[in-house]
């Protein structure tokens, strides 16, 4: 346990002198984008966990985001908080939250806890426009970031930005690597994989739900709150279904229950479409056409990594490494959920390879 | 083989003509005052500037006609010289109306691609995710494409500046219409629930008179089932409707209204009322609830504003140039009101980069602006000043007729305080320039 928790320490000390390095050469404009990577990797790693891990799905997750978001707005506005409370206060608070609907979801499963997540992710960032008085409305809030002065006058506040973000997202996937090697980890494959067999062992699976599905939140919360830092604004416009879309767009592209796997569902959700409109624009293609191009090719890319990789990029990653990889390094999941050469042939994301949770359940109480 | 052999002699000859046309403009500037890389974004050929525009999702239908306008004009202004020699060069990007993307694509244009300026980002809640920062990193944020009065705030946005009608002055002088053609009558207000249909309703109440407002009725954008607001206004006995709305909730607001046999006169901002695009909208809804309607017939009578010159008014020298324009170069477009919209405020720009002088700064253009700008093809005159960033300060009152908005009497001007009078404007728009350039 102690050498696990030594070994992700490491890796995550080696990926932010990385990230350092990086955020020193490159223009201002990619260190915003590494922090707006930072913010999608926390995001979708906690999704992906919940989905990948405990066997829930949630279509809210863009909701806890907006929670975390105005938590961190109202703190750093109202009480001046400084960043390295205001992320861990607006986790907080925004876990809370996930509890309360934890608690309610717990009970519910397959499309009927996406539909009920939904209903989250609709109608909670309206709220904002219910209360104009505390959350700014339509206009939201705004926010003034600046890099602190002992780095100096001219230091570029996105640098600042990639710095913090990055931290807490290292902070995050550490913390989430140890959970899921813990015995709750592996509490929640069990429930996953059959809920009735692990209640059978003593595990209570709605406990174990609620605990995935706050995690989950806390996760959202924390990167509710680094969108805030980063952006500078909490608006509900920024919190539509289309952002808890691209989360579990991501969680999927990545590969459902791995870290890493967040780390590829961030970047394509990020740098595709800029890439995708810098190449577009110049070519000269006319506007109509190249507005649109960047959901295309978003689209391209997620049937064709379905296709190739029906684990997403990170499972085809570890198909194509093979043996070079030592498992333990890359996988979160339990060997024996290998994809078989029948479970390629569907062509299905892991998740849909099990039976749907629901199911057993019925069983269960048959 | 050979074909890489081609494509490397196109390689040196590009090379050699850029190196000559280098040489070209080197020898013809050599003399008098030099083009020079005077600020971020302007080299000795190019200015560079960008945008963020909906040019996908909700709020793309109609908006996503402007920024191509606006790029269509600027074209014509460097097929014709371009400005003092040096061309535009036009960057809008996507932010599908979200101000995350909002605040991401707009530092890409000012980190990555260094733009001079920011030149009219659309959307209220969009801009306001950038404004503050455009300000701290003293980028030029010109004529912001939002009515909202929040661009006006010289102290604490020395950068930004608005252009087209605010909404408030907009309020006032539909209500002064309202107060003087239907007084003594039962109104209902219908409006969209955020800055844009609040100052339009501050506008309109400081001119209606508060007993005569029965009902008033919000929407918010992404809930379209609008009946209860309208079943709400009827049952108030409104007989006159003026409505604060995107036109999709104009549109939806009449539909509704006819289901319930609910036929007031409807008054309504400038912003949801471009016939075209309201006529288009009626059709295509109707046809989604299976029928069909004349979207002409349904927008006949609508009254309105305009603080550009109409449509309908083909003898305009200002209409007669933007046609042209964008048959020139946006002809894939409808000549409608955004297409208008996005050349006139392009035509701004340029009055303004012209302004500024040769070699200008960033502070330069601030500076030209704040020192006033001529009208141009606005209505009525703009009230730039050292502690004023607004824009334009009146409109006339218009009517639908038969899918083109008639003007009906003298344009009005107005100020944004609530006893500010709304009076005749007396001074009368030049023509436009015959050349088509400032």
């Amino acid at each position: 346990m102690t050498m696990t928790l030594l070994r992700h320490l490491a890796a995550a000390i080696v990926a932010g002198a990385v990230i350092w390095a990086a955020s020193v050469q490159l223009n201002a404009f990619r260190d915003f984008q590494i922090a707006e990577i930072a913010v999608y990797v926390v995001a979708i790693a906690g999704l992906s966990v919940l989905i990948g891990l405990s066997g829930q799905i949630s279509l809210g997750n863009g909701a806890f985001m907006a929670v975390g978001a105005y938590a961190a707005a109202l703190l750093m506005l109202h009480l001046n908080w400084p960043v390295w409370a205001v992320f861990p206060a607006s986790a907080v608070i925004t876990a809370v939250a996930g509890g309360v609907v934890g608690v309610a979801a717990a009970r519910l499963s397959g499309p009927y806890l996406a539909g009920a997540t939904l209903l989250l992710a609709v109608a909670l960032p309206s709220l904002a426009n219910q209360f104009p008085g505390v959350f700014g409305g339509d206009q939201g809030l705004s926010l003034t970031v600046t890099a602190p002065a002992r780095l100096g006058a001219t230091f570029p506040v996105t640098r600042w930005q990639a710095w913090v973000c990055s931290a807490a997202a290292l902070i995050t996937l550490v913390i989430l690597a140890n959970l899921t090697r813990s015995r709750v980890g592996r509490n929640w494959r069990a429930i996953r994989d059959d809920p009735v067999a692990a209640a059978l062992t003593g595990l209570n699976v709605a406990r174990l739900r609620v605990l995935a599905f706050v995690v989950s939140a806390t996760c959202a919360g924390l990167a509710g709150a680094m969108l805030a830092f980063t952006t500078t604004l909490v608006s509900p416009g920024s919190f539509t279904l289309s952002l808890s879309i691209a989360l579990l767009t991501g969680a999927v592209l990545g590969g459902l229950g791995t870290l890493a796997g967040a780390l590829w569902g961030a970047l394509v959700i990020v740098l595709v479409p800029t890439y995708v409109t810098d190449v577009a624009t110049s070519h000269g293609l006319s506007s109509g056409v190249a507005a649109n191009i960047p959901i295309a090719a978003y689209g391209v890319v997620l049937v064709v990594v379905m296709l190739l990789f029906p684990d997403g990029i990170q499972g085809g990653l570890r198909r194509l490494a093979g043996p070079l990889i030592p498992a333990n390094l890359t996988r979160l999941t339990l060997p024996d959920r290998h994809p078989t050469a029948g479970d390629q042939q569907d062509g299905l994301p892991s998740p849909d390879r099990r039976r749907p949770v629901g199911e057993h359940q019925e069983e269960g109480t048959k | 083989m050979n074909r890489s052999h081609r494509t490397r002699t196109l390689a040196v000859a590009a090379v050699v003509a850029a190196a000559l046309v280098a040489a070209g403009c080197g020898s013809s500037s050599s003399g008098g005052s030099a083009l020079a890389a005077s600020a971020p974004g302007i080299t000795k050929t190019q200015i560079l500037i960008g945008s963020h525009q909906p040019l996908t999702g909700p709020a793309a239908p109609g908006y996503s006609e402007i920024a191509p306008a606006s790029n269509a004009y600027f074209q014509y202004v460097n097929a014709h010289g371009g400005i003092y020699g040096r061309k535009i060069k036009y960057t809008y990007l996507d932010d599908a109306y979200d101000p995350s993307k909002t605040a991401s694509v707009v530092r890409q244009l000012v980190l990555q691609d260094s733009v001079y300026a920011i030149f009219d980002g659309l959307g209220t809640p969009t801009h306001l995710a950038v404004v503050k920062y455009l300000n701290s990193a003293k980028v030029p944020d010109v004529f912001v494409a939002s009515g909202c009065d929040c661009w006006n705030n010289p102290t604490t946005y020395p950068e930004t500046f608005g252009w087209q009608l605010d909404y408030i002055r907009e309020g006032k002088i539909l209500g002064q219409y309202v107060k003087q053609h239907f007084a003594g009558k039962k109104i209902g207000l219908f409006f969209q629930d955020d800055e844009f249909g609040m100052d339009g309703v501050k506008g309109l109440s400081y001119e209606i008179p508060a007993s005569q407002i029965v009902s008033k009725q919000s929407y918010v954008p992404t809930n379209v089932n609008i009946g209860p607001q309208v079943a709400a206004l009827k049952a108030s006995g409104a007989q006159v409707v003026v409505s604060f709305a995107i036109p999709a909730f104009n549109a939806l607001l009449k539909l509704a209204s006819l289901k319930l046999s609910f036929s007031p006169t409807l008054v309504a901002s400038n912003v949801g009322t471009d016939p075209i695009t309201l006529g288009g909208l009626l059709q295509a809804f109707a046809k989604q609830g299976g029928a069909t309607v004349n979207g002409n017939a349904l927008t006949q009578g609508i009254i309105t504003d305009g603080y550009l010159p109409t449509l309908g008014d083909t003898g305009n020298s200002w209409i007669a140039l933007f046609k042209k324009v964008h048959d020139q170069y946006d002809a894939k477009a409808p000549f409608d009101g955004n297409v208008l919209y996005g050349e006139a405020v392009a035509y701004t720009f340029v009055q303004s980069m012209l302004k500024a002088g040769k070699n200008p700064t960033r502070a330069d253009l601030t500076k030209a602006i704040s020192g006033g700008l001529p009208q141009g093809p606005a209505v009525a005159p703009y009230d730039y000043s050292a502690t004023d960033h607004g824009g334009m300060t009146g409109a006339f009152i218009g009517v639908i007729k038969n899918g083109v908005i008639v003007q009906q009497g003298p344009v009005l001007t107005t100020d944004t305080t609530p006893t500010g009078a709304v009076t005749p404007y007396s001074g009368t728009q030049a023509p436009a320039p015959s050349s088509g350039m400032p």
